[in-house]
């Protein structure tokens, strides 16, 4: 079943290329019919699964077996959750690439291949496997921010293509030596941490293959420094890349912390861990800054990325079961408000031809309920209580609290910014006297609501009850704790 | 009933998701859901209030969320705090919407204005009965949001969005605080609880220093939501809202709730006195501060704001000194209904004549009989002149501060309770009394309609009588056995004799055209007089800390670009040149960077197998 989910999409790049390119509304039809068959395999793969258990849907066979590598895929609750994650959002992306009217056929071929990439990362138990997913993923993007990108499109997806591959050579060098000491001649995931509970991992060097693996995946969550080449990305990808980007990808540095090198490596991961804290808090307070010097929306959007996944970071550093929860939990939640972000930059462009937010004003009236979607997702990424945001950062600091005191408090100072940027943000878009040139907008329309409402109707549900999937990341997250030593 | 608490708040909700989904199409009928929402609201919240007073409580918790070991449930409580609060809200908020009916009528966006109203209620009642902090703390960033969307409700005029703006941040600076305290309380006592809290911190046996920096951050909410200093500046801001969400939210009920939550977890502050001493500090200075401003506003809603943040100031007060949240309390609720009247009242002059300029009305009583009399019955409850409700809440406060070691708060308490009736007197005068100023916003002038005038006498009531006849009955219900601390005599005398010579010195003033002299006055005083023009420059601190943090993005986000990116770009270009040999690097073609990949892998293997094997 896993495997169907994660094939089904490359599976339908076959099938388009087949399909002659002037063929558009097919060439989409065929791509949103596998990207929603792969949704559905995953939709199941959530109802059969207990959330008692630990890995299920478990495919494991030799791959490469003189090297000792396995194709082995399986889910548990972090896994399934990121599924279901990538799921809605390839849809979603997928429905909102209407505006790629150039070469469409390539860029769906690509889009599927990305998404088979982004579902194998997921649910991968084997370490090469692991590699290989995330190597694959970053070629279609580089691509797609090559050629339908906008702006200095070549220069950020050449800066994207260097600073990942620099991280996942760090990284296999890393994994390597990991797999070299054990001595253990198994790159299993489930395997190793089985050695790590029994405290019969080596230790030598331990401290240098963290430090290998850590920096590739920091790379890919975009933490200061390291995140100069996602603000690049994220404004010159076309829209869908862009929701890929930041409300997936970047999920994968996270995802990889937990899984592997926090998970594997867990007394270089204490070793370090008020390192990884110091960064996350640093991340969260410049990204907030630098996002309230922005002029461009959707620079704007992309720096409160940033800042967000400072958060993350800085739950999965304090290592309590409250914070890492917290942590997934702002994972998810903020793949679907910063989806929803960059599904609005699209609609207001769309209709302006502009990000410059000094353009703007007086916007609420003439986008229809587009001005209220908007406001939405603000306060949505503002942290505001009964959205999904709060409560991931809430029990991210609630949980570092006994950790990092000092942290916390200075993560306190970038709420506050996160409010203001997010605050001046509608000011400057909605309020204020209409503009002549804005007066008359065509409103937003049925398509672009397909795309924002489902992630606006998950954003308060799991705000009101975010049980529904806390629920499923008990266990995953007490056996990462359970590592790591904590509480 | 009392175990059917949650439909009371349910009630307002169903008519916010009613005016979402069908609202617009109903055109102004809308309102009704919200109108009739309340009046259910209402019978339910003094039906509860009346069960509770005889002795029924309930509390209803379910599981909501578990993370590890940790579970944390939801539920509401109701007991003498939560009951008395809930009837105040719902019959006040009851009065408020059928008040905006007609203030409301053919506004373009009548819809949105009851949308947010009734989610307001609803927060604001989920608020009053929570029984945890989360909860709590969720249903008060829901109230935030509403009173930020309703103050720029108007959002056409710049300024109205960048008081929205304001008033979001500056109550967030209040909320981060809290939030501290909420994270600080649950890393010692594992819950939300506000019932569990004080005997954990008790039993986890802290030393004084943390218990009052925990107090103290949870304050810090309320500074924020209840506009106490250095927070306060926002709230006069939240004046560019329409006059139905000053009165509902910037008097009766959004700016109390910080009081009520200090209300609610004082057991907490009991457990450190020297938070209580900061409260009763910040709230004597923020009483005394507020009244002197109010003195010299022209503006009759910026003047009946200042006297907001004024009495949340002596709700502080009462707070910090009486030794019990009673007195405090009964001030907020006898607050309400007057100032939610004077609100409304002064909204009723607004609409009669379009200004807010005192200085362009003038001789308004014989033109709108019930508005002005209405008016003069709240601004009197305000000036605490017996028999009226403010008298009976406000001494309580001014004696326990009298008893107290601290002679300051209560010389500050009682200026300020002079000043109150003295800026009222003046706005009574100035407004209702003399000859018409503008003899063209005269003739304008008329009586507002049924629907607005009579909320006005059903909020008069209380406002006149409930001091007299229920001061008694509140203090043995929220706090059986409890003894008021007495300041003396003399203490007494002051608090009932300086708001009436506050009044005298007004009619003295502004009684009858004397112009000259307070042109006089003014010319004389000054270096006071622009002081308090400039509310105490407090506006000015707030900006320049606002333009040193965008100074501060502004840096950052240079650093970004020309440092961070600087490094990285010139690294790429020093690569570019040693790769000129090799032109494969620099061409950028994901092939050449690939073969980069598989190189690096490879030697990397190499390298580990030399050293591991």
């Amino acid at each position: 079943m896993l495997s169907v989910a994660v094939f089904l999409p490359l599976f339908g790049a076959l099938v388009l290329l087949f399909v002659p390119e002037a063929q558009r509304r097919a060439v989409r039809a065929i791509a949103l019919v596998f990207l929603s068959l792969s949704a559905l395999a995953v939709l199941l793969i959530a109802i059969g699964f207990h959330a008692g258990q630990g890995l299920q849907f478990v495919e494991d066979v030799p791959w490469m077996p003189a090297l000792h590598v396995n194709y082995f895929l399986a889910v548990d609750g972090l896994s399934l959750v990121m599924l279901g994650l990538t799921a809605l959002l390839g849809l979603i992306a997928a429905i909102a690439a209407h505006g790629i009217t150039e070469r469409t056929k390539l860029f769906f071929i690509l889009f599927l291949l990305l998404q088979t990439a982004l579902l194998g990362i997921f649910c991968a138990e084997d370490l090469i496997l692991f590699m290989f997913f995330f190597d694959v993923m970053l070629i279609p993007m580089y691509f797609m921010i090559g050629i339908w990108g906008s702006g200095r499109r070549e220069y950020s997806a050449v800066k994207f293509l260097i600073y990942t591959i620099i991280g996942s050579v760090v990284m296999l060098i890393g994994i390597l030596a990991l797999y070299f000491h054990t001595g253990q001649q198994t790159f299993s995931i489930p395997e190793l941490a089985r050695l790590v509970a029994s405290r019969r991992l080596p230790v030598v060097w331990e401290d240098w293959i963290f430090l290998a693996i850590v920096a590739g995946f920091l790379i890919k969550l975009g933490i200061v420094p390291l995140h100069t080449w996602l603000p690049d990305a994220y404004v010159d990808a076309p829209i869908p890349a862009s929701l890929i980007l930041a409300g997936v990808m970047s999920k994968v540095g996270a995802y990889g912390l937990l899984r592997v090198s926090q998970y594997l490596l867990p007394s270089a991961a204490q070793h370090f861990a008020a390192l990884l804290a110091v960064l996350g808090v640093i991340t969260i307070v410049y990204g907030a800054l630098a996002a309230t010097a922005q002029h461009d929306f959707k620079k704007l959007v992309a720096f409160s990325s940033v800042s967000h996944m400072g958060f993350v970071l800085l739950g999965i550093a304090a290592g309590t079961q409250l914070a890492i929860t917290g942590a997934i939990f702002e994972m998810v939640s903020h793949g679907l408000v910063v989806g929803m972000l960059f599904l609005l930059v699209g609609v207001i462009y769309e209709r302006t031809h502009t990000r410059e937010l000094s353009r703007f004003g007086g916007m609420y009236a003439s986008l229809g309920s587009g001005g209220g979607i908007l406001g939405f997702a603000a306060m949505a990424n503002l942290g505001l209580p009964a959205l999904s945001g709060f409560i991931g950062e809430f029990f991210v600091l609630a949980g570092a609290f006994t950790v990092f005191r000092t942290e916390v408090f200075w993560a306190i100072l970038g709420i506050v910014l996160i409010a203001g940027y997010n605050l001046w943000m509608l000011q400057k878009i909605l309020m204020g006297p209409e503009r002549e040139e804005w007066k008359g907008l065509p409103a937003i329309n049925g398509r672009e609501l397909v795309t924002l409402v489902p992630l606006m109707a998950l954003c308060v549900l799991l705000g009101l009850f975010p049980n529904s999937i806390i629920h499923v990341l008990h266990l995953p997250v007490q056996q990462l704790v359970a590592h790591l030593g904590g509480q | 009933m009392v175990g059917y608490a949650w439909i009371v708040p349910a009630l307002p909700l169903a008519a916010y998701i009613l005016h979402v989904f069908v609202g617009r199409r109903l055109k102004e009928r809308a309102a009704y859901f919200g109108v009739v929402a309340m009046g259910l609201a209402s019978v339910l919240g003094v039906t509860i209030l009346v069960q509770a007073a005889g002795g029924a409580s309930a509390h209803v918790s379910v599981p909501w969320l578990q993370i590890g070991r940790y579970s944390v449930p939801m539920g509401f409580t109701v007991d003498p705090l939560s009951a008395v609060t809930m009837a105040m809200v719902t019959v006040v908020s009851w009065m408020i919407e059928i008040y905006s009916l007609g203030y409301m009528h053919n506004d373009p966006d009548f819809n949105r204005f009851f949308a947010n109203v009734n989610l307001f209620v609803a927060g604001m009642l989920t608020a009053v009965i929570a029984d945890n902090f989360l909860l709590f703390f969720m249903a008060w960033e829901i109230m935030g949001l509403c009173s930020y969307l309703l103050i720029c409700h108007w959002y056409r005029d710049s300024s109205n969005a960048r008081a929205a703006t304001k008033a979001f941040l500056v109550t967030r600076i209040g909320d981060v605080g809290l939030l501290a305290g909420i994270w600080w309380i649950f890393s010692i006592t594992h819950s939300f609880q506000f019932s569990q809290l004080a005997p954990a911190l008790h039993a986890a046996a802290l030393a004084p220093a943390a218990l009052t920096a925990i107090a103290l951050l949870v304050f810090l909410g309320p500074v924020g939501k209840s506009a106490q200093i250095p927070l306060q500046i926002w709230l006069p801001d939240a004046m560019a809202g329409p006059t139905p969400i000053s009165a509902l939210i910037h008097a009766a009920t959004m700016v109390a709730v910080g009081v009520y939550l200090v209300a609610r977890t004082y057991p907490i502050f009991q457990l450190a006195p020297g938070a209580l001493v900061w409260i009763g500090y910040i709230g004597a200075i923020t009483a005394f501060m507020a009244a002197s401003i109010a003195c010299v506003q022209t503006d009759i809603k910026k003047v009946l704001a200042y006297s907001t943040i004024s009495q949340l100031g002596y709700m502080m007060l009462g707070m910090g000194v009486a030794g019990s949240m009673v007195a405090g309390m009964f001030h907020l609720i006898s607050h309400a209904f007057f100032k939610g009247l004077l609100f409304l009242a002064a909204g009723s002059i607004i609409h009669a004549v379009e200004t807010q300029e005192m200085h362009r009305m003038g001789g308004l009583f014989r033109k709108m009989k019930a508005t002005s009399i209405t008016f003069i019955i709240g601004a009197l409850a305000l000036a605490g002149i017996p028999p009226f409700s403010g008298y009976f809440s406000k001494d309580p406060i001014l004696s326990a501060a009298a008893a107290s070691p601290y002679p300051l708060m209560f010389w500050l308490g009682v200026l300020g309770a002079f000043l109150t009736a003295y800026y009222m007197t003046r706005a009574c005068l100035l407004t209702f009394f003399g000859k018409p100023r503008d003899q063209h916003v005269y003739e304008h002038a008329h009586e507002s309609p049924a629907v607005m005038t009579v909320p006005l006498w059903v909020l008069a009531v209380p406002a006149a009588l409930l001091g007299l006849f229920a001061a008694g009955a509140f203090r043995s219900f929220l706090a059986p056995g409890y003894v008021p601390p007495s300041g003396g005599p003399a203490a007494s005398a002051l608090t009932l004799a300086l708001p009436l010579l506050g009044v005298l010195v007004g009619a003295l003033i502004y009684g009858g055209g004397r112009t000259a002299f307070r042109v006089a006055a003014i010319r004389a005083l000054r270096p006071l007089y622009v002081f308090l023009k400039q509310k105490w420059y407090f506006d000015q601190l707030g900006l320049a800390l606002m333009y040193i943090a965008l100074g501060v993005a502004w840096i950052v986000a240079a650093f970004d670009r020309y440092v961070v990116d600087g490094i990285v770009n010139g690294l790429g270009a020093l690569a570019g040149l040693l790769g000129r040999a090799t032109r494969t690097l620099a061409d950028g073609s994901a092939q050449a960077y690939m073969l980069t990949l598989l190189l690096a892998v490879a030697v990397g293997l190499i390298a580990l197998q030399l050293i591991g094997g």
